[in-house]
């Protein structure tokens, strides 16, 4: 772990691997340390917002280092809500994506629907939530040019993770399918379904 | 009487602006909220109102509103042209106009008014968010900005002894961000030595900077990292990017600093004042 300045208000920690991301994430996020106002994990990294009125970086340092020093949270992966997504496997690269990945379309789908993903961060838009499946080896290819225009509710694959675009935004994930349940909803409390440490299962749901 | 301001102009880009949304970045919900802080606070208690209350943020000037109530209004920040007072807390009496020309320097005024712009809030704030979209729309000509009761009782100031913003050139500190190594001792030097112009591509979101580009020392693929307002980041082109407001929530290019974000007077803050044509320093500080 290495605990990385950034700026006047904020720590940004470096861990080893997505894993313990999570861990890490999970037990600051159940007792944040005195003055920190937000807390924000990514692919390798924490980054911590304090309030500096209300305690110093170093202070909050020491905390992390202790929260650290206290174990990982065996439950990281396992802690969190089930949400289960209908997803219509009907997306338009499902085809060549599983010719890249010298899969079947049927078989894509299977891998996708067969084991349980985590939420392990966001960041690229309110409520988009990069996913990881645990024992999952995907490595998927972006598309080498980016939509202008992903329609809400895509279901998508890059890299090892999996997302749902919860509204339309430009985006250079590979689209398998579409799902009916809006994944942010403003109207909802929370509005936000994946949220960090959520676990999700998709399901088919047949055709449109 | 319906305590609320008609938007007879809404000038070249006018927001609703508070304290922001903190604590929701792990839902990719950035904070937000005013450009520049502290002159945003001071509006607020000009009028007796809670500091985080929320204001009409004016940039370049350009805003003209109708009282459809008698109402009490100020001004900070950036002082705009033409006869309203500013830093002055002024009553407008039901019908009364107010017009705010272009500033002569700074680029965001703060329109406080007695009781806050009472639009409905969105995940907790009634900031407009233009990278994420989330919070009210950015004002439109004709709209009807409701406005709370007062709260408060008023601090008794007439006018407030404010400096000016500052035209021309402006020297911030900077302190080393996560990534400084990627660029040496060289980029820094380069990040510190040279006078950066800000374009015209700079918004609440960030200030896109010109200059002499800097070089990374080391390749490689950045995976997306968390990242505050007064990042410097640097993208492929080398020309770095100060986040300001509405800033994404990650990023995954390099941070090789951070403009220094102390409460009282924030050089994050007076980034925000910044408009496109003036230069802008770094100074380094540890």
């Amino acid at each position: 772990m290495r605990v990385l300045p950034s700026g006047t208000t904020a720590l940004l920690v470096e861990l080893d691997d997505l894993d313990a991301v999570l861990a890490l994430y999970a037990a600051l996020a159940e007792q944040p340390p005195d003055g920190v106002v937000d807390i924000v994990p990514a692919a390798r990294t924490v980054l911590l917002i304090t309030d500096p009125a209300r305690s110093s970086l170093s202070d909050v340092a020491d905390a992390v280092r202790r929260t650290a020093r206290s174990g990982p949270r065996p439950d990281a992966r396992t802690g969190g809500d089930v949400v289960e997504l209908p997803v219509h496997y009907d997306g338009e690269d499902l085809e060549e994506l599983a010719g890249l990945l010298d899969l079947t379309p049927e078989e894509l789908v299977r891998r996708h629907t067969g084991g349980e993903w985590t939420v392990a961060f966001g960041g690229f838009a309110p409520g988009f939530g990069y996913l990881t499946q645990s024992g999952g080896a995907w490595d998927v290819p972006r598309r080498s040019t980016p939509r202008t225009k992903v329609p809400p509710g895509s279901v998508a694959l890059a890299g090892e993770f999996s997302g749902v675009y919860p509204r339309e935004s430009p985006g250079g994930w590979q689209l398998i399918g579409r799902t009916d349940v809006a994944v942010f909803d403003l109207d909802r409390d929370p509005p936000a379904l994946l949220r960090p440490g959520a676990r999700v299962r998709f399901v088919e749901a047949g055709p449109r | 009487m319906t305590r609320a301001l008609t938007v007879l102009a809404a000038g070249p880009l006018t927001t609703v602006q508070d304290a922001g949304r903190p604590g929701q970045g792990a839902l990719g919900v950035g904070r937000s909220g005013a450009c520049d802080r502290a002159v945003y606070r001071q509006a607020n208690r000009l009028v007796g109102n809670p500091e985080d209350l929320a204001v009409l943020e004016v940039t370049y000037g350009g805003l003209a509103l109708r009282a459809e109530a008698d109402l009490l209004v100020v001004t900070t920040g950036a002082r705009c042209a033409g006869p309203f007072p500013h830093a002055a807390p002024t009553s407008l009496r039901r019908g009364a106009e107010l017009r705010l020309g272009a500033p002569e320097t700074g680029l965001r005024t703060y329109l406080a008014v007695r009781g806050g712009i009472d639009v409905p809030p969105v995940l907790g704030s009634r900031a407009t968010d233009v990278l994420s979209g989330l919070g009210p729309a950015v004002v439109a000509d004709g709209d009807v900005l409701p406005v709370g009761p007062p709260v408060d009782p008023m601090p008794g100031v007439d006018v407030a002894p404010v400096p000016g913003i500052p035209g021309g050139e402006v020297t911030v500190a900077v302190l080393p961000g996560p990534r400084a190594d990627w660029f040496g001792d060289a980029g820094w030097a380069a990040l510190t030595g040279q006078a950066w112009t800000v374009t015209d591509e700079s918004n609440r979101v960030g200030l896109r900077l010109a200059g002499v580009p800097l070089e990374r020392v080391r390749n490689g693929e950045l995976p997306s990292e968390g990242m505050v307002r007064g990042a410097l980041q640097v993208p492929p082109s080398g020309t770095p990017v100060l986040f300001l407001a509405d800033h994404p929530v990650t990023g995954g290019y390099p941070v090789i600093g951070y403009v220094a974000d102390e409460p009282v007077r924030s050089d994050v803050d007076r980034c925000g004042q910044l408009r496109p044509g003036q230069t802008l320093r770094f100074r380094a500080s540890q």
